[in-house]
């Protein structure tokens, strides 16, 4: 790559540098005692609508959400553009369901979707598979968080040969381990609130220069393949690229608040009305999710992917390249710089948050319930503190020693993975009808025809479901959810009749104000 | 065990409000067109952004009309 592009790497630097100050200074926000879980790991539970904002839309919009969405319409055109309506979608099922999730957690004290469920079912074990998806699907989320950063100091001329070349990464994660540690979920709600001015300055600038300096939109647009700006219209007998694209919208909104670091957030809210107050507020998040998706389609139109200086950073990045390329060519280094700290600082805020998610997950679900039943508040947050360094090193690890790749086909199957608990989380809010074990076959029906799906696509969103003749391509994740659902009915009756006791440590009044 | 009454408690009707959304977003071929376009932007992606605006305001009038 090209030297050093210093103007951009000094703002970098000096903006991490603040939030790193901030991470440490945030453990005396709101004070609380870190030596209790629900403080470490929920923040207490303190949070109002501002601050919940802040966080929920540093968690939910992440730096791989940055990279990889304009990326893919770099790439693919218009089918990147499903991000929008299904960061619409998310919005009404976050209002509906989720501060029901937050009233019956605020009343029993649960931390994580496992505590829930094995409060609603009585059921140890449907409770473990409900925390082990969580765990195994935010993992590679974090590591993805980890290319983002990777991108943009690969970007700002930052390389070396061999594990030099990693440095900066390492550097960037200890700063992050070391402030989750010992902030907990404070750090990434304060840093969440300098990332978020940071993104929406950038993206609005962005919106705006980058037409002027181009001609317009019309002109942008015509210089885009027409094959890449609408989706292409499918032929008989199939549903083509619409049916592909509803179900992505449909099930990847499904699956996105049943994500441990969702829940997190949500449940670090200090109302249920902050909850569904922000159902109304987070769209603004979408419209800058929107407005990011478009720059991929300005990166083609620049011809950043042709110019050769650029030619390293895109092969070395792949299409994650589009959009630093595209802030390289348009902007002032200085602005460069405060861009890429953008996306840089868009990775630690949700990379905490999915650490302290996992760590909490482990400790009170699988720690706490199989290994050691009886520990003292202190011991419980210690275990959560040194479970939350594990999990990031892990994230580190996988990301230095292999390739992205695997990382990506992983956060695939992660999707398919968290949406198989839809039935006793999202659904177990509404309605103790479902019997437990029921449950439990359902998700690992559909867990291992998902992933046996995404196999044997080699790891493609979509499955071309087949059938007398008709091809319905859709989202796997949506298909096998529909199994896992529709097994989960059958077999309730079936089990019921087996007998077995029917037990609920919850009661309809639990689940409202 | 179950309680039938349970899923009812809280239900509203202008829940339904919200559900408008869903309908008309996973129904892609209604959108997937290049005119009307506005500035320069294809339909495609002027309306989608446009119900992010929508929808927020749906949500917030659902919001006001079921506050307790």
């Amino acid at each position: 790559m090209a030297d050093v592009n210093w103007t951009a790497l000094i703002i970098f630097v000096l903006l991490f540098a603040f939030i790193t100050w901030l991470g440490f200074a945030a453990a005396k926000w709101r004070a609380g005692d870190l030596d209790q879980l629900h403080e470490w790991g929920l923040g207490g539970r303190r949070f109002g609508t501002l601050i919940t904002w802040f966080l929920i839309g540093g968690d939910v919009y992440t730096a791989y959400t940055f990279i990889a969405v304009p990326a893919l319409a770099f790439g693919a055109g218009a089918i990147a553009f499903f991000a929008v309506p299904y960061a619409i979608l998310i919005y009404p099922i976050l209002f509906l369901v989720f501060p029901r999730l937050w009233h019956v957690c605020h009343k029993h004290k649960y931390i994580t979707a496992g505590d829930f469920v094995r409060g609603r079912y009585g059921n140890r074990w449907l409770a473990l598979a409900v925390t082990v998806t969580g765990i195994v699907a935010v993992m590679p989320y974090i590591a993805l968080q980890l290319v983002g950063l990777q991108v943009v100091i690969g970007a700002m001329g930052v390389s070396g040969t061999g594990y030099a070349g990693d440095l900066p990464l390492v550097i960037a994660f200890i700063i992050l381990a070391a402030f989750t540690y010992s902030s907990g979920l404070r750090a990434p709600a304060s840093i969440a609130i300098v990332k978020d001015i940071l993104i929406y300055t950038t993206a609005f600038v962005a919106v705006i220069t980058i037409p002027i300096q181009m001609g317009g939109f019309g002109k942008i647009f015509a210089a885009v393949p027409p094959a890449k700006v609408l989706l292409a219209v499918p032929g008989a007998n199939t549903t083509g690229s619409y049916g592909v694209y509803a179900t992505l919208v449909l099930g990847s909104a499904l699956a996105l608040f049943l994500y441990p670091h969702s829940i997190t957030g949500i449940l670090s809210a200090s109302s249920g009305r902050a909850v569904r107050r922000n159902a109304a507020l987070l769209p603004g998040y979408t419209f800058m999710l929107g407005l990011l998706a478009l720059m991929g389609l300005f990166a083609i139109a620049t011809g950043v992917g042709t110019l050769p200086e650029y030619a390293a950073g895109f092969k070395q990045f792949g299409n994650s390249f589009a959009v630093p390329a595209l802030f390289l060519h348009s902007f002032p280094s200085w602005f460069v710089g405060i861009a890429f700290a953008a996306v840089g600082i868009g990775a630690l805020v949700p990379a905490a948050i999915m650490s302290i998610a996992a760590a909490n997950l482990y400790t009170r679900n699988i720690h706490r319930e199989f290994i050691n039943k009886n520990p003292t508040d202190k011991q419980e947050a210690q275990m959560a503190k040194w479970v939350s360094l594990i999990v990031k090193l892990g994230a580190l690890v996988f990301i230095i020693f292999v390739p992205t790749q695997y990382a990506i086909q992983l956060q695939l199957l992660g999707g398919i993975w968290i949406i198989q608990t839809v039935p006793s989380v999202m659904l177990g809010v509404f309605t103790r009808w479902f019997n437990d074990w029921a449950l439990l076959v359902g998700w690992a029906v559909g867990t291992c025809v998902g992933t046996a799906m995404a196999v044997s696509v080699n790891f493609a969103a979509a499955y071309p479901l087949a059938f007398s003749g008709y091809t319905l391509p859709g989202y796997t994740a949506f298909y096998t959810v529909i199994l896992n659902l529709v097994l989960a009915i059958v077999l309730t009756p079936v089990f019921n009749a087996m007998g077995g006791k029917q037990v609920d440590a919850t009661v309809a009044a639990d689940y409202h104000a | 065990m179950a309680q039938p009454s349970e899923r009812r408690a809280g239900w509203s009707w202008w829940y339904l409000l919200l559900v408008i959304q869903f309908i008309l977003l996973l129904w892609v071929p209604s959108y997937n067109k290049l005119e009307p376009s506005w500035a320069g932007i294809p339909f495609f992606y002027w309306y989608q952004m446009l119900w992010v605006i929508i929808s927020a305001v749906l949500t917030a009038i659902v919001y006001f009309a079921t506050e307790d």
